[in-house]
């Protein structure tokens, strides 16, 4: 079953916390991975990876430079998830 | 029809010695950053480089690859001439023609060996280890001599913040001979030309006898830039930590050698990003020793497996007669791994 918003944005807070060592609250749909979660451009290949694993979506390297919040990466997992 | 009588090889191949070589002038972020607007911490946290080793005039493709080569066989225990092949990995000797090899093989006093360059990237020395292991076995020569030679200075582009800091010079060499025992495992290697694009070379050679500079990089002042090593961080990135992981497991498999046997872990150091996530996904047993000698090398390319296992011998971080996992992956794309018995 298709995993809604807010499991995403919880399921994206726990793989931050996982990767980063952000507290999970503090991954909120406005946060920008890198301005507000310290989420470099290599960690961010990490999270994207482990999103596909988690929600069984592929996101391709093109598409992630787009993916600029919590918000911007939520939304393409529940637009692409299959 | 003539019945030919095959040659007689070893029953196995090993690496009997390794050596290095790494220029003498040592480059600090600090000098990086007087062309680039980042910081010596960024650099850091992006690759884990502190310092790299820029060779100077003298210290040449050739010089630094004798030099290495030299105490790989007086750690071998081997005499030059008994050397029958030398294979030098080299993506930056920039006379193509006639090939370095035969320079250095001359200049290390072998006996006519054979003597040839090989192009394949960061993974070139598991490649040329994966030639030379057949030689061994097949009997074209009893001891080979496998160099992985860089000057990826002369290849970086120290005004672009994404690579100025990553790359440095150096050479590492091994003797490769026979064994009673497998102490070289099967290759897993491959290549995924599909993804050539990752990692390059800005602009082809022949550019630059158009005299079209249009076509050529220029500098801020209008001057035609010299071709460097231009990559797409990301996705290399990815490829290197999880697909290679995939690799490298492969090469442990095919070895018969579970992590928990396993004594050394030396990747390509590219970046310890990349060399910190591989041994995450790989799970490597925490009393694995891993080389992290990019810290105070840079990316060395072919040359890096070589260098940090010389480093970790050197040490005594590792010792002879660990079991080491190798993995080389870069331009192409290419990769090849394999595991040793360290000599």
């Amino acid at each position: 079953m298709a995993a809604t918003q807010e499991e995403i944005v919880a399921g994206l807070a726990e793989i931050v916390n996982e990767i980063a060592g952000i507290p999970v609250e503090d991954v909120q749909l406005d946060k920008s991975f890198t301005d507000d979660l310290d989420v470099d451009s290599l960690s961010m290949v990490e999270v994207v990876v482990a999103a596909e694993e988690r929600f069984d979506v592929k996101i391709p390297d093109d598409d992630v430079k787009n993916l600029k919040t919590v918000g911007d990466a939520a939304e393409y997992i529940l637009k692409h998830q299959s | 029809m003539a019945k030919i009588k095959p040659a007689k090889g070893a029953p196995y191949a090993r690496i009997l010695g390794v050596g290095g070589y790494r220029p003498t002038r040592v480059v600090p972020n600090e000098v990086i950053l007087e062309r680039i607007d980042s910081s010596d911490e960024w650099i850091r946290s992006r690759s884990g480089i502190e310092t790299r080793h820029w060779a100077g005039p003298e210290e040449t493709v050739a010089a630094m690859a004798v030099e290495a080569s030299g105490k790989a066989i007086a750690d071998a225990g081997v005499d030059a001439a008994q050397i029958g092949a030398v294979i030098v990995s080299t993506v930056s000797h920039f006379s193509q023609t006639p090939a370095v090899a035969t320079e250095i093989a001359d200049k290390l006093g072998t006996d006519k060996a054979a003597a040839f360059d090989i192009s394949a990237g960061c993974a070139g020395f598991g490649y040329g280890l994966t030639l030379a292991k057949g030689m061994v076995v097949e009997g074209s020569a009893e001891y080979v001599l496998v160099i992985g030679v860089e000057r990826l200075s002369d290849l970086t582009d120290l005004d672009d913040r994404a690579t100025a800091f990553l790359f440095g010079d150096g050479a590492g060499a091994v003797v490769v001979g026979p064994s009673e025992e497998p102490a070289i495992g099967p290759t897993v290697w491959g290549s995924e030309g599909d993804k050539a694009g990752t990692i390059k070379q800005t602009v082809p050679w022949d550019r630059f006898r158009v005299g079209d500079i249009s076509q050529l990089p220029l500098d801020s002042q209008g001057n035609i830039k010299f071709p460097a090593i231009t990559q797409e961080g990301q996705a290399v990135f990815r490829w290197a930590v999880f697909e290679m992981a995939k690799v490298a497991q492969q090469a442990l498999d095919a070895a018969g050698v579970s992590p928990e046997e396993l004594d050394v872990f030396i990747p390509h150091q590219a970046n310890v990003r990349i060399i910190d996530s591989m041994v995450k996904t790989l799970k490597l047993p925490e009393n694995v020793t891993v080389a992290r000698d990019i810290r105070t090398t840079g990316n060395t390319s072919a040359a890096s497996i070589p260098l940090a296992m010389e480093r970790l011998l050197a040490t005594g971080e590792a010792k002879s007669g660990d079991t080491a996992l190798i993995i080389g992956f870069g331009a192409g794309l290419v990769y090849a791994a394999t595991v040793v018995t360290l000599p």
